[in-house]
């Protein structure tokens, strides 16, 4: 009775693990080949569509390692605010046109890029090799689930951590809405070096001036 | 699944940004490919997190997250003035010094 219990119960197990292992390769190949046309590809709304998807793939990573909140704020954040932000600031640009662009060698840039992972690679592998199992600072609780567990730690040992990002958003949010925003009725593009100059001094002097 | 699988889609992923980052002349082009290199670091980073029972890794992501956030805030404004001014985005405009 309870060798069968506990067949039982290595079988749920097995299911699980199939069921990682299928979610696993199929996002994982989802993944790499979203990502490959956001670097592919010429054509810049191609590659917001596949940058978003992919975003949207690495959440289920997230919820196969049972960082739920994680997974939730991938998809909230990045698929969310991030990508619409790129969407509203491509509305600046000429997003239609054919991205032109000169590679002079394109052998090495694979080349480099394959040498300079490696390198990284290994020098961030070489100490989780070294010393296998380190104690935990901030254990995982199985049974607070993961929400609660995040908030615990991030409300006490994070909070200044967590209020200086609070801080940085705001000042990143200013300084996007001045950078964008200031003189969005004249465009530089289309006036001289000279009357740009003069633009800008007009601007700087005080209006009691005239 | 262990660790290592997930280490090496982090990999893998990290270094199809990096071919970006170093393949692509346009500069909005640049930024999605920066956005994947630090997707690619928070699956390592959550993975480890779970392997070694650790809440840390995933305290770090989300930071990271918050920062890409206020990165692409930022970049874009500055990107949005640089049209205005060279009216393309492309990186070899902005080379101004002669060398």
């Amino acid at each position: 009775m309870q060798t069968r219990d506990l067949k039982k119960h290595q079988q749920a197990i097995r299911g699980d693990d199939m069921f990682e292992i299928v979610a696993f390769y199929l996002f994982a190949f989802l993944t790499i080949g979203m990502f490959s046309v956001t670097v592919m590809t010429n054509n810049v709304l191609y590659a917001l569509c596949s940058l978003a998807s992919g975003m949207i793939f690495i959440s289920s990573f997230f919820f196969l390692l049972d960082a739920d909140f994680l997974g939730v704020v991938q998809i909230v954040v990045y698929t969310g605010a991030v990508m619409a932000l790129y969407a509203f600031g491509m509305m600046f640009f000429d997003s239609m046109a054919e991205v032109k662009e000169k590679v002079n060698n394109p052998r090495l840039a694979f080349f480099l890029t394959g040498m300079v992972t490696l390198v990284i690679v290994i020098m961030f592998a070489a100490p989780i090799i070294g010393e296998s199992a380190q104690t935990g600072l901030y254990p995982i609780h199985p049974e607070y689930g993961n929400v609660q567990d995040i908030g615990l730690v991030l409300f006490t040992k994070y909070l200044i951590p967590f209020e200086i990002a609070a801080v940085m958003l705001l000042v990143a949010m200013i300084g996007g809405i001045i950078l964008a925003g200031k003189k969005m009725d004249t465009s530089y593009s289309e006036m001289s070096e000279a009357e740009i100059q003069e633009y800008e001094a007009g601007l700087e002097t005080p209006k009691d001036n005239k | 699944m262990s660790l290592n699988e997930y280490l090496i889609l982090s990999t893998i992923l990290f270094s199809i940004g990096l071919l970006g980052v170093i393949r692509r002349k346009n500069l909005l082009m640049l930024f999605f490919a920066t956005e994947i290199m630090l997707n690619a670091v928070n699956i390592g980073l959550v993975a480890i997190s779970k392997f070694h029972g650790d809440l840390t890794g995933q305290m770090f992501a989300f930071f990271i997250v918050a920062v890409a956030a206020s990165e692409v805030a930022v970049g874009l404004g500055l990107l949005i003035l640089l049209y205005k001014r060279k009216n393309n985005i492309n990186l070899d405009s902005i080379q101004s010094m002669k060398g």
